[in-house]
């Protein structure tokens, strides 16, 4: 039986796992890919505390990978499939064995949301994109549409500028929830033009995309952009699949936790995105994994009467 | 990574069209995140399946004739071949399940 099984190997999951191999735990990282999280799409992180000029997203995350294997934790890459809570222990199930453990930390992330528009689905990977980072290149020189008004947003129409001929910004507002930093840098770029109070109705296109079309949310009107491409951030569901019926989740799907991380089932704690909270970012990942960690660390010591 | 078969735009037709064996080729490119995230599984797929299924990775950078071919404007994307036909597509960053189920069906 391990001490704590960490489920989710991005920024909060690396750190529990750091956290937890240092205190010399039984512990496992499980992910169902290769460590690295939602991190990995981003191209340039520049806030992240200790890197002055910035660092690219995969490097940052292969240190952290690298960081925590330094300390001995053990990340396999496994799928949970389902997880079984008993009383005095927890069983995890992968797609290739069952695990039991007495603590559990669930840093599965979250991912991107749809918009939930005719021509979405049926055009996703012929011109709908959640990843700038993987896509832009093959817009050279193409007119595209951005849709978001967050930080993510603004950054994957900053990268697009590399690449794309014209960038139409759609925001549903009329302004952006971006930091400022970055709305200026936006606001200078002349390839970026904002379209303000706006939703997407519907992606056009037979074998690709050819055209989105927009209404203005205050007036109503109904217009339309040749665009051969659509990247869209509207913000995050979390990866809580596993967890339905098992720990208590808020309106929108993510877990709720005390302040020490754990959720409303002793000895399962929950960090990062796919924890009810109002700001995510890898900094608050990091802080909330050490958090969980510490938790899980403490509880399996009471079990034990340490 | 290193002993992975890469095909490229020249190799395609002789490599995974007229392929013997079934295949599967992961179309990637070394400034995408996810490709990072899918490659290594992929590397996985190809020792476990060796002998009943022909793995491949294409460079999408390197060779823009073939993604351009198959339409691919996402990556990572992942398409499986049978006697030379497209028997399926994964786009985007997939577990490992979903991938071996793929290849499964064309076994």
């Amino acid at each position: 039986m391990y001490d704590i099984i960490i489920i989710g190997g991005g920024p909060a999951g690396l750190t529990a796992g750091l956290y937890n191999a240092r205190a010399r735990m039984n512990v496992v990282l499980l992910e169902r890919l290769a460590p690295g999280g939602q991190v990995l799409t981003t191209d340039w992180v520049e806030n992240y505390p200790g890197f002055p000029d910035g660092v690219s997203g995969f490097e940052l995350m292969d240190r952290m990978k690298g960081q925590a294997e330094k300390f001995g934790l053990e990340i396999r890459s496994e799928e949970v499939v389902r997880i079984e809570l008993r009383e005095d222990r927890k069983l995890v199930v992968t797609s290739k064995e069952t695990y039991e453990t007495r603590a559990l930390i669930l840093s599965c992330g979250a991912s991107w949301k749809k918009l939930d528009v005719e021509g979405e689905r049926l055009l996703t990977g012929r011109g709908v994109s959640y990843c700038a980072t993987c896509d832009g290149p093959f817009y050279r020189d193409q007119p595209v549409a951005v849709i978001g008004g967050g930080d993510t947003a603004v950054e994957e129409s900053l990268f697009l500028t590399r690449f794309a001929s014209r960038i139409y910004h759609v925001h549903r507002r009329d302004e952006l929830r971006a930091v400022k930093l970055l709305q200026e840098r936006a606001m200078a770029e002349e390839k970026i033009e904002f379209v303000w109070d706006t939703v997407p109705t519907r992606i056009l296109g037979a074998d690709g995309v050819e055209a989105i079309e927009l209404r203005n949310v205050k007036t109503g009107e109904t217009t339309q952009r040749d665009v051969q491409g659509v990247f869209i951030f509207i913000g995050t569901i979390p990866n809580t699949e596993l967890l339905q019926g098992l720990v208590a989740l808020d309106d929108a799907g993510f877990v709720i936790t005390d302040d020490q991380m754990e959720t409303s089932i002793p000895g399962v704690f929950a960090a990062g995105d796919m924890r009810s909270k109002s700001f995510r970012q890898i900094s608050t990942a990091v802080g909330e994994g050490a958090a969980a960690a510490h938790g899980a660390e403490k509880y399996v010591e009471d079990l034990q009467g340490v | 990574m290193a002993d992975i078969l890469q095909v490229t735009d020249d190799t395609f037709e002789n490599e995974i069209v007229k392929s013997d064996l079934p295949a599967v080729v992961d179309f990637w490119a070394a400034w995408c995140g996810p490709c990072k995230m899918v490659g290594p599984v992929v590397e996985e797929l190809a020792k476990e399946y060796e002998g009943k299924i022909k793995v491949a990775k294409m460079d999408v950078d390197q060779n823009r004739q073939t993604p351009a071919q198959f339409g691919i404007r996402n990556i990572p994307t992942l398409i499986f071949f049978k006697g030379g036909e497209v028997a399926n597509t994964i786009i985007g960053a997939q577990p490992k399940s979903a991938i071996e189920e793929e290849i499964k069906k064309l076994l």
